[in-house]
């Protein structure tokens, strides 16, 4: 399908608050389970809020944090202090 | 809620400082002598400065998260040993496809580190080249990750000791190890083209994420930790290969047809390369979680699809011959595993025939292809086993001059026919298995006619030997214990063994 991006995530106690935050900030994403992952799916456009993943975790989430739970993604990439952000034509 | 985040510069800021802020011109020296390397090729880069990692990475905090996901994976291999993991497994059929695993994809993470090293050294511009270095480091820690781990199935299992040693000779893993040799001969641009881009973006989802997963679904608890702990390195890979492929498009418009050309080849050998994982992921988990087949159509057909569609606006178009591959993706596993069901002989693990359970699964699976043209081959395969007639093919295959796998593969639009092609050079007739890999060698003769191909080798005796038992034995295969059949084989009555055990233990 045009225009889907995508992250996978192991499917683990550390990135169940990422996997719910994104589910939650971007309401067009699906989430495919897999043993020990989660892809996650979203057209055109996805975004992980650390203000999200923050509050779920009761600590300051930086989001250079996703290092250690990303297993692959789909689109371009762009990240700050704030979010990360998937999307193509960017 | 939450405190406010503070921090004393932004990201953005700090990775400015700690890549553009360690870089210098040189003064007493050319710039062109200092980078001998990133011009050959033809790539035009205007503004070097252009280049950004998205991930905006710095080497400090490389090393904070690449200390913390170490400490993850040691403590859980640690558990896996001490626990005696292996007899978690599922069955120790499973443990084939960690030998193929070991002696295939492991030596190239090692090849991988080597040039990413060469890269991090000798690109002019700072962003690349401390992403390069980041990923040498990483390709390092897989290396070392991979065999820390299989190391202890090594203590139970057969045809895991000689692996670097089979790399460099064994017929089969000359497949995966000139696809490296072949990147790593290159200019740098074609290497990032190659390994960055087309192997790391496009391609390499289909080896980890499925097999992966597959581990976790199988019971080895401790591939799968190596496996999501290398992957985790892997999207900062994904990213390096899509920005250098933006970054030359961007930077010169004579850089689309070279970039186009690079992209068209190494889809192609890495479809190729990665048919030995089509393989495993059909045939060698006893636990299956998805085909080879739905496997490609989420990650090249449906992922690369959105991914050429946006890189379309630069001119780049969808890699040639990706709908002959797409096609492929129907019968490559199947025509793999037959290949080495007749050469069981001369294989580093076990092979066996398809149960009916499984058979069963390869019908759903693959409902255009499996019951039409490869049951009946398996089959007849099982009545001959039976009558104690277990086909061999005592004949050395013709090898396909570019990617180096036996000619067994068929037309397209023909599974029942097998595709040749040719190209004379400088007098010399060439074979190829495909279209695709005839048009690598067309375009680059002098560097292919010099393919190191393990038959042609056996028969120049450069390889031990006349006989087989002589080229086992240069290939340091224990004859017998590392080859053949899963039936029969000493991981299997070790198998056995622990199971009447555990049966008895049960009462």
């Amino acid at each position: 399908m045009a225009g889907l991006v995508s992250i996978t995530l192991q499917n683990n106690d550390e990135a169940r608050p990422v996997i719910e935050s994104i589910l939650h900030d971007n309401p067009n994403a699906e989430a495919n389970y897999m043993p020990g992952a989660v892809k996650i799916d979203c057209p055109e456009r996805l975004v992980v809020k650390a203000e999200s993943v923050s509050e779920r975790i009761g600590r300051d989430w930086d989001p250079q944090e996703i290092h250690l739970t990303i297993v692959s993604m789909g689109g371009s990439l762009d990240e700050d202090d704030d979010e990360l952000v998937l999307s193509w034509g960017a | 809620m939450t405190p406010p985040r503070k921090k004393k510069m932004n990201l953005k800021q700090r990775y400015a400082l700690m890549t553009r802020g360690l870089d210098w011109e040189t003064s007493y020296q050319k710039m062109d002598d200092v980078f001998p390397y990133d011009t050959f090729e033809g790539i035009k880069i205007t503004d070097w400065s252009k280049w950004e990692d998205p991930f905006r990475l710095t080497m400090d905090a490389y090393w904070k998260y690449q200390g913390e996901k170490e400490r993850k994976l040691y403590a859980v291999l640690d558990s896996f040993a001490q626990n005696n993991g292996q007899l978690g497994i599922s069955d120790a059929r499973y443990v084939n496809a960690i030998k193929l695993f070991l002696t295939g994809v492991t030596p190239l993470e090692y090849q991988a580190h080597r040039h990413f090293a060469h890269l991090g050294r000798h690109i002019r511009g700072v962003g690349p080249r401390v992403a390069a270095q980041m990923q040498s480091l990483d390709e390092l820690r897989h290396a070392q990750t991979q065999i820390h781990t299989i190391s202890h199935y090594n203590k139970y299992f057969d045809g895991f000791a000689e692996f670097p040693h089979m790399h460099d000779r064994v017929w089969y893993l000359s497949v995966p190890k000139s696809f490296f040799d072949d990147a790593c001969s290159a200019g740098p641009f074609e290497f990032f083209t190659a390994i960055s881009f087309a192997f790391e973006y496009v391609l390499t989802n289909l080896l980890f994420v499925p097999f992966m997963s597959g581990a976790a679904y199988n019971g080895d608890l401790a591939t799968v930790t190596f496996g999501f702990s290398a992957q985790s390195d892997e999207a900062r890979h994904m990213t390096l290969g899509i920005e250098v492929i933006k970054f030359m498009l961007e930077q010169h418009p004579d850089n689309l047809p070279i970039v186009q050309k690079w992209v068209d080849k190494w889809f192609w050998r890495g479809h190729k390369v990665l048919g030995l994982v089509a393989m495993m992921m059909d045939y060698m988990l006893p636990k299956r979680i998805m085909s080879w087949k739905e496997a490609w159509e989420i990650y090249f057909t449906q992922a690369g699809g959105a991914l050429f569609e946006d890189l379309s606006r630069y001119g780049l178009r969808v890699p040639k011959y990706a709908d002959i591959a797409t096609e492929e993706a129907e019968h490559i596993s199947h025509q793999n595993w037959a290949i080495f069901y007749q050469y069981t002989q001369a294989a580093g693990f076990h092979t066996w025939l398809p149960n009916d359970e499984e058979m069963g699964w390869l019908s759903e699976k693959y409902p255009n292809t499996f019951d039409k043209y490869y049951r009946p081959r398996f089959e007849m395969w099982r009545e001959m086993e039976a009558k104690g007639e277990r086909f061999y093919n005592n004949a050395l295959p013709q090898l396909c001059q570019t990617c180096q796998i036996p000619m067994g593969y068929t037309e397209p639009g023909d599974p029942t026919k097998i595709g040749f092609r040719d190209s004379v050079y400088k007098g010399e007739r060439y074979h190829f298995c495909s279209d695709g890999c005839k048009d690598i060698f067309d375009d680059e003769p002098e560097k292919f006619s010099q393919a190191w191909l393990p038959v042609h080798q056996i028969f120049q005796g450069n390889c031990g030997g006349a006989d087989l038992s002589d080229v086992l034995k240069w290939y340091h295969m224990d004859q017998g214990v590392d080859n053949m059949d899963y039936t029969g084989s000493p991981d299997q009555k070790q198998w056995d063994a622990w199971q009447a055990a555990r049966k008895k233990v049960a009462g």
